[in-house]
Order: C-alpha cells, then sequence, then structure tokens
C-alpha cells in the first residue's frame, strides 16, 4: 500500500475549499493551515501563463523529518503516510528546517503539525476532507500500489511533474499539467 | 527560518518557477478562537447531521450540518442529492461555520438614541423594537398610505417580509441582485426567447464543446455548480475562449484569451455575428424554424467586420474569426455565457441582446451543450386572504423614470423616490424603509444619495446578522439569527431536475437572534395582520407545504433534498416545433417589443469613456472566498483573505515608480477619496489602461472587528454610473482612478 496525491493544474481555480476543509476537519487554529495555494505568474502581458497549485506535506519516500526528529515523534504509518504524535513532539523544528516544502508549522499548543493525509478518514475506507470537497475534483487520493485505483491510471496517462524533485525526498503529492 | 504559516500564506503568489517557498513571516499571538484544538477530528458517520440550505451566497446550496460531541457546529458538507452542489461545497459554504462563530454578530435588538447624524444605539427588547416599528408604521400608513413603505432586500429572509408589506399594503420591493447585477441579463434574454434565465442559469455547461465567457470570471466567481460543470468540460477536452481585460483564472485556462479594451465587448459580438452570418456558419435550418428578423440582422451587421472591430477591441482581426470558427465548429454545442453581475457601461441590456443573439445564430437554445430548458418544483403557498390592492407601487414610478423593461423593483427609483423632493417628480414618495441583508452603502451605487435619502426617511429599520455599514443609518436594528440557527422558506430552485430543499436549524440561535419568520409574524400581529398569521411556528408553513407535494417536514428533515419527476424536457428534438413567448412566437433576433417601448430593436455598439492621462479604469470582481463584502469578518474566511489588493500593471508601475506591497490611496473622476489604503499587486495579469480589485473590502464600521479598514472599498470609488434605458439598471464600470502616494487624510488626524 502506497498512499499518494494528485493534483490537476489544468482543473485547479485556487479557491481554497482545501485548506477550509482541511481546517474544519482537522481542528488546525485560526490562521494556520496544513495545506495552501501557490499561484505562479509567468509571462508579459499578453503572452502569460499562470499555474494555480494547492500544496501540502508529500508524504515523501525518504523522509528527512523523520530522520532528524530526536523524540520518534515524527513517523511513518501504513501505506507512507508520515504523521507527528503531538505527545512526543518536543517542539525542537528540527524537522521543520529539514522539509523541503515547508508543510510544517509550530502549533500554538507546543507541538509541530501538518497534513495527515486524513489518516482518520481513510482507515474507516473514506477520503481526505481536502479530495471531498474540491468542486472541481483536481484533486486524488488513493494507493499506487493498486493497479485499478484511478490515481495509478491518471498518473499513467496524464504528464506530472513533483515539487522540488531534486531534493530527492520521492514525494508522493503529483501535479498533473 | 521559522516556519510559522499565517494566514497571508495561506495563498501564496509568485513569480518564481515552482517550489519557491517565500520568507516566512513572524509569528502572531495565538487566540484561542472559532475552534477547540488538539481535538480528535469528527468522523461523520457518527455524528449527529441536519440539513441546511447554504445563504453564503444565492446559489444557495443543499448541504448538511455535523455537530460534534457537545453539540457544538462542526462542518458543513455537501448533501450528494442537490443539483446545485452535488455533494460538494465551495470554499465559502464550507467555512459557513464562521458566519454562525462570529463573535462580531449582531446580538440584540438596537434602537437609535439622540440625532440621526450621530451613530449612537441603546440595546432594547423586541418587544420595544417593534412596538416603536409599528407605531411608525402606522403614522406613516395614515398620513402616506401603506404604499409608502419600501423594502430592500436580498436572500433568504426576503420572502417573509415580503409577505408582511404585501399583507400591510405596500408592494413597494427591490433588490441590488437585479439593478446592481441581473436586471440587464434577464431584459436581454426575455426581449429575445420570450424567457429570462434565473438562477441557477439553465447553461449545459458539464455537456459543452465550446464555452464562451465574457468578462465571467468563473473560478474566481465561485457558482458552486457552474464550477463543477466547467470542470466537466475541460476534463472532456472543451475550448474555452475568455474575454477578459484580466488575465483571470479561467483565461488561463482557456484555448484562447481575448484581452480586450474595457467597454467594447458589443463591438467584438457584433464582429462575431458578422463572421458567423457572412461566411455562413451559422445555423440556418435552426435560424429559418425558429428565428425571426434574420435579414435585418445580416444588413445590420454588414460593417461590423472584425477589421472595424480591432480598432475598438484592440483584439486582432484574425483572433475574431478564430474564435468564430472555434464555437462554430462545436455548434449546438456552444454556450456564450452571459454571466451574472451584466451592469457595466449603461448598454447592457443590448450587450446581453447580443449574447443572446448570438447563441440563437449558433442554434445553441434548447440543445445538449448550449441551453437547457430548466424545470422547477411547485410548493403551493400557504392559505392567506388576498392581498390588499395598493394604489401604486414601484412600477408606477419606474415608468415615469422611463425603464419600460424593467421586471423587478428598480434599488435606485425606490432612492430617487425618498430623496427630498420626490413627490414633486413622481407624485408620490417613500416614507419608510425596510433594509433586509443588503448593505445598501457597499452595494448600490452614490453612496451620498443612498446616505441623503436615508437621512429623508421617517423609518429606516434595518435586519442583518453583522453591524454592516447600513446599521449605522437605522432608526431601528434586527439581529437575524444566521441560516445555522433557522427554518426558512423552503429552497425551490429550478434545475434539470425539479427538486426541494430544507433549511433547518442546526443550533439554537446565539444571543438574543431571531429568525426572519418569526419577526414578520410579531410585526404582523402587531400590526392587526393576524389573518396572514394563521399559523404558530414556520414547521407548521413547511409541513403543510410538504404534504402538498407527498413529503413531509419529518421526511424533509431526513433527506434534506427532495427530487420530483421530469415533466419537461432537456432539450428540442431536431426540427421540433417549439413557441417562443415573444410577439411573433419566435427567436426575435430583431426585437419588435423593444422597437415598440422606442429602443433599438438590434444592438448597436456605443463608444464609451475611456480613461484620461494618470487614471486608470476601475475593475473590480471577485474571490472565490468571498460573497460581496457580507464575508469579510466571517473568521474562517477572513483568514483565507483578509484585505484586497489593487492589480497594477508592471509598465505602469514602474511609470510610477511601485512595489508590490507599497500601500496607496485611490482618488476617482470624481473627486473622491478612498477613506483606506490599499496595497498594489504588480502584477502581469492585467491590461496597462485597468487596475483590478476585489470587491467588498475596506469596511468602515469599527464593529467588524475583523475587516474594518482592510483593503479599500471599490463601492467608495463608483460614484459615477451609466443608467441602462431598458431597464434602469446600474452601469458601474465607467469610473476610473488615479494613485495618491501620500496619506491624503493626514491633515484631519491631526
Amino acid at each position: 500500500m502506497r498512499y499518494a496525491m494528485a493534483m490537476d493544474t489544468k482543473k485547479c481555480v485556487g479557491c481554497a475549499d482545501c485548506v477550509v476543509a482541511c481546517q474544519t476537519e482537522n481542528n488546525v487554529p485560526e490562521g494556520y493551515c496544513r495545506d495552501w495555494i501557490v499561484e505562479n505568474v509567468d509571462g508579459t502581458y499578453p503572452l502569460l501563463d499562470l499555474e494555480i497549485r494547492s500544496e501540502r506535506c508529500n508524504h515523501c519516500e525518504d523522509t528527512p523529518c523523520v530522520r532528524t526528529c530526536p523524540t520518534g515523534a515524527s513517523h511513518v504509518i501504513e501505506g507512507g503516510i508520515v504523521k507527528v504524535t503531538h505527545e512526543e513532539c518536543i517542539g525542537c523544528g528540527a524537522c521543520i528546517e529539514s522539509c523541503p516544502y515547508d508543510a510544517r508549522y509550530f502549533h500554538p499548543d507546543g507541538y509541530v503539525d501538518k497534513c495527515t493525509f486524513c489518516d482518520h478518514r481513510v482507515e474507516a475506507g473514506d477520503t481526505t476532507a481536502c479530495v471531498s470537497v474540491c468542486p472541481t475534483e483536481a484533486l486524488t487520493f488513493g494507493d499506487l500500489d493498486d493497479s485499478e485505483s484511478p490515481i495509478t491510471k491518471l498518473l499513467k496517462t496524464r504528464k506530472w511533474k513533483v515539487n522540488a524533485e531534486e531534493a530527492g525526498t520521492k514525494p508522493q503529492v503529483y501535479f498533473l499539467t | 527560518m521559522s516556519k510559522n504559516v499565517n494566514r497571508r500564506d495561506f495563498i501564496k503568489t509568485s513569480a518564481m518557477g515552482t517550489g519557491g517557498v517565500l520568507a516566512a513571516s513572524s509569528m502572531f499571538t495565538w487566540v484561542p478562537s472559532f475552534m477547540e484544538d488538539s481535538v480528535a477530528p469528527l468522523l461523520e458517520s457518527n455524528a449527529e447531521r441536519t440539513p441546511t440550505v447554504c445563504e453564503v451566497c444565492f446559489w444557495n446550496c443543499a448541504g448538511w450540518v455535523y455537530k460534534d460531541r457537545d453539540g457544538n457546529i462542526q462542518k458543513i458538507i455537501g448533501n450528494e442529492d442537490d443539483p446545485n452542489s452535488n455533494g460538494r461545497l465551495c470554499p465559502r459554504g464550507t467555512a459557513g461555520v464562521g458566519i454562525y462563530n462570529d463573535p462580531d454578530r449582531l446580538k440584540k435588538p438596537m434602537m437609535r438614541v439622540g440625532d440621526p447624524g450621530k451613530q449612537e444605539f441603546k440595546e432594547v427588547e423586541w418587544d420595544e423594537a417593534f412596538d416603536y416599528i409599528v407605531k411608525k408604521m402606522n403614522k406613516i400608513k395614515a398620513e402616506h398610505g401603506p404604499e409608502a413603505m419600501a423594502l430592500m432586500h436580498h436572500g433568504t429572509a426576503g420572502p417573509h417580509f415580503k409577505h408582511l408589506f404585501k399583507s400591510f399594503g405596500s408592494k413597494s420591493e427591490a433588490k441590488p441582485a437585479v439593478s446592481q447585477c441581473l436586471a440587464t441579463r434577464e431584459a436581454g434574454f426575455i426581449n429575445t426567447y420570450g424567457a429570462g434565465l434565473s438562477s441557477p442559469e439553465p447553461t449545459d455547461v458539464k455537456n459543452t464543446k465550446c464555452l464562451v465567457l465574457i468578462g465571467n470570471h468563473i473560478g474566481e466567481n465561485m457558482h458552486n455548480g457552474y464550477v463543477q460543470e466547467v470542470s466537466h468540460a475541460i476534463d472532456r477536452g472543451a475550448s474555452i475562449i475568455t474575454v477578459d481585460p484580466r488575465f483571470s483564472t479561467v483565461a488561463s485556462k482557456s484555448k484562447h484569451w481575448l484581452p480586450i479594451r474595457p467597454s467594447t465587448d458589443i463591438a467584438l459580438l457584433l464582429a462575431w455575428m458578422h463572421v458567423i452570418i457572412y461566411e455562413d456558419l451559422y445555423d440556418k435550418k435552426y435560424v429559418e424554424q425558429y428565428a425571426y428578423g434574420f435579414d435585418e440582422l445580416k444588413a445590420h451587421v454588414a460593417s461590423y467586420t472584425p477589421e472595424w472591430a480591432y480598432t475598438k477591441t484592440d483584439i486582432k482581426p484574425e483572433d475574431i474569426r478564430k474564435s468564430a470558427y472555434e464555437m462554430a465548429k462545436a455548434a449546438p454545442s456552444v454556450i456564450i455565457h452571459p454571466g451574472r453581475h451584466t451592469a457595466w457601461y449603461g448598454d447592457d441590456t443590448q450587450r446581453m441582446r447580443s449574447i443572446a443573439i448570438l447563441n440563437a445564430l449558433l442554434g445553441s437554445y434548447g440543445k445538449k451543450g448550449g441551453y437547457y430548458f430548466a424545470e422547477k418544483a411547485k410548493l403551493p403557498s400557504y392559505p392567506h386572504p388576498e392581498y390588499p390592492h395598493p394604489h401604486w407601487t414601484w412600477k408606477d414610478l419606474t415608468k415615469k423614470d422611463g425603464y419600460k423593461g424593467a421586471i423587478a423593483g428598480v434599488t435606485n427609483v425606490i432612492r430617487e423616490a425618498s430623496l427630498p423632493g420626490a413627490k414633486e417628480k413622481y407624485g408620490h414618495e417613500y416614507k419608510g424603509w425596510f433594509i433586509v441583508a443588503t448593505n445598501l452603502i457597499q452595494s448600490v451605487p452614490d453612496q451620498e444619495k443612498t446616505i441623503k435619502a436615508l437621512q429623508n426617511l421617517d423609518l429606516v429599520v434595518v435586519v442583518d446578522t453583522m453591524p454592516m455599514e447600513i446599521t449605522g443609518y437605522a432608526d431601528v436594528i434586527l439581529p437575524e439569527a444566521t441560516y445555522l440557527e433557522r427554518y426558512d422558506v423552503a429552497r425551490v430552485a429550478q434545475h434539470r431536475v425539479p427538486n426541494i430543499a430544507l433549511r433547518m436549524p442546526a443550533a439554537e440561535p446565539k444571543w438574543d437572534t431571531k429568525p426572519a419568520w418569526w419577526m414578520c409574524r410579531e410585526l404582523g400581529l402587531k400590526l392587526g395582520l393576524e389573518d396572514y398569521y394563521k399559523w404558530e411556528t414556520y414547521e407548521e408553513v413547511l409541513d403543510w407545504q410538504f404534504k402538498k407535494v407527498g413529503s413531509s417536514l419529518d421526511e424533509m428533515k431526513q433527506i434534506g433534498v427532495k427530487l420530483f419527476d421530469k415533466k419537461k424536457k432537456l432539450y428540442l428534438d431536431d426540427g421540433e416545433d417549439y413557441f417562443f413567448n415573444t410577439n411573433t412566437g419566435k427567436i426575435e433576433l430583431y426585437s419588435t417589443d423593444l422597437e415598440a417601448m422606442g429602443y433599438d430593436p438590434m444592438p448597436k455598439y456605443t463608444d464609451h469613456a475611456q480613461p484620461e492621462d494618470g487614471f486608470y479604469r476601475l475593475i473590480y470582481g471577485r474571490a472565490p472566498m468571498h460573497t460581496f463584502g457580507r464575508t469579510i469578518n466571517s473568521p474562517n474566511m477572513n483568514d483565507l483573505m483578509d484585505e484586497n489588493n489593487i492589480w497594477i500593471n508592471p509598465k505602469i508601475a514602474k511609470i510610477w515608480d511601485f512595489k508590490s506591497g507599497q500601500e496607496i490611496w485611490l482618488q476617482n473622476q470624481d473627486g473622491v477619496i478612498s477613506t483606506f489604503p490599499i496595497k498594489i499587486r504588480v502584477t502581469e495579469r492585467i491590461r496597462h489602461d485597468s487596475v483590478f480589485m476585489v470587491h467588498g473590502f475596506g469596511h468602515k464600521n469599527k464593529k467588524l472587528t475583523r475587516a474594518y479598514g482592510k483593503g479599500a472599498s471599490d463601492s467608495e470609488m463608483i460614484s459615477s454610473y451609466k443608467i441602462d434605458p431598458v431597464t434602469g439598471g446600474t452601469g458601474m464600470r465607467g469610473n476610473f482612478v488615479t494613485f495618491l502616494t501620500e496619506n491624503p487624510h493626514k491633515k484631519e488626524q491631526v
């Protein structure tokens, strides 16, 4: 089992529904977020390109955050989901420094927090909160080890890229172009 | 580098390649807010849920409200059976819980103390507020007749107040959603097809092969079902053609983006007609069978060539042709979309007519992938005696102003008829207003005139959930319960399948707020209108209505949305006879009604003013996380976007020596200066002759603690407007601004 997410840049409109859905699902405190929107503009008027992406923790295969965590609070669970055990986290920030994706933040209660791929929902057979609300259905979540899963099919048929490939962390959030 | 992503970083903009990380910002003090921290996430499967209909915008999606273990509202999710949302709410609907939780909400009825000029209020009990209102209404009735009461409203509370007003003897009601928004679109389509479009508009976007958008920035305009269907169209490989001076989100997803010179859309539309007619690309069979006035139209557009249009629009003739071929190739599965906020330049009914005509030439009306025939469920009204017949209504006044094509109350006419001297001009005048869920200060152009009218009235009652600017001008403020705390009129929205939806309270109203139905009934009883209120609670009304259509309140509480069997076909069969509700029974390319009313039977192009040196056309629009100005203060939505920026092209920024993030003030062509500064966003996404800002910011009421003074108000800059002669709609895109780098209000602050 290898959980991953695909994000279709052709369809994302940057509405931030994924951000709000995550906040209300996971009790993310006001002013913080586990997922966010990035807008890239290229070119000169009127020859322009705009790419909008919904980003979050990449649940990498090679996890510098887990490697650098001194207490074992950052760890990997089944399906490759990277999690932080809040009670074990001492808020040292080593994981934050090591993450090439800026995916983690200090929760005001003193621990580090980030996207969990909504493992509580996935475990119950549901999909993540952000995927379930996305109005343009730009987000797809699933198991890459399942050749029949929609995400596997998407990655076989569409062009895609990942963020900061050069960091070598083998990120598992794919951007369809 | 500390990584405390704060609210400003939820939406990161950069001109770098992928993976650019912006400098992180400093930590801000954490205040426990609308959410308990460290609570285990809630699974829908083991939570209590109640049906709702979203009120964050007019799309009114149906959804489910989930409560946590302590009975607090935790999240709102779309209802799978709902054709407006298909089980997915937009960010505003998802964030609706903030509207309920906002600590700045109006909490208790309030009445003005002291001078009308001073915004001083005292909290009162409901009875005292009602007694005052009833005394004033009866006095106005005795002195001027009940007709002198006018209702300005928006949203679901409107119908409750309309019933009260009609029972009282006044039929004067208007909403900014008409004259400032849809009236010209509806008139354009009524005078072509004999029917308006209403809402949600019956455009078959999910099945279309080609979608043409003119100044319609869907995706930033988060009309939920429509956005979803655009996404399906993209999946299916449909081509999108976007006409916009701004590189909007949807422009970036388009096959053709035509960066038009603002105010010249009719020139482009006429040139498209020219190409489609003179290159024989129109649907001959369809036009022959269904349309009236083709020969007149052909002669009319003879000189409107793409080369002519280029001189007006800045769009190259080959691009005009290419995009016309794209539409023709897809026909009849093509939609030239009319959009929603269509009051732009004062010839808007004619621009909408152009859009309606172009659709007819391509044969898309009544065809798959074009316009479908929407259907609405019928829900009978709860029985009541006949309403009294008013001696005059808004219609009489509107006719005096010559707007013969107005189909609904015109806010600006009601405003005119409330100014000093109105009686001489109209023979009648308004003496009292109820303003329900619409912040007229921000929603109707020419704020000064609105304030003058308000100050000339004997009674101003404002009903709202939030202390919007308009509450400062009220004699009485009535705090309404939010949509999550109240029963309301059932939603009966048109769609592909007829359906009804229930809104019920998920929680008790906070503080001393009340639902609109309760306010209206209490006022009705005090006004002696008990015959019109033969029920105790609104549940009775809903249960009676639902039982009439084979359901019940109990059933609706379980399902939220009920779908009914279709009686109408979605599309016309090939060659099927069809009667259009016009004088000729056909689609009128040449409008006999407009001609009879003394207007142009076919759209003409008019040049509009262009900006003077140093001035830039003010274009305003939407962001997906806000609805008008009503959500700016709402915690979750404010979290996503707490201020607007002014978009300025880099070339212009260079001339002015501006940098992104710099604060400036705006001054318009009439010398109006923005109260608050606005930060610059230097971006290639806007033309050199225009600036863009998101509508609804720059709130002036300090009681809106999150929204106060954040960003600038576009409404403040709209002091000039051009009236559409057919409908009275107010075209607001003819305003120009220049920039002030020094604080113009400094002297006043010393």
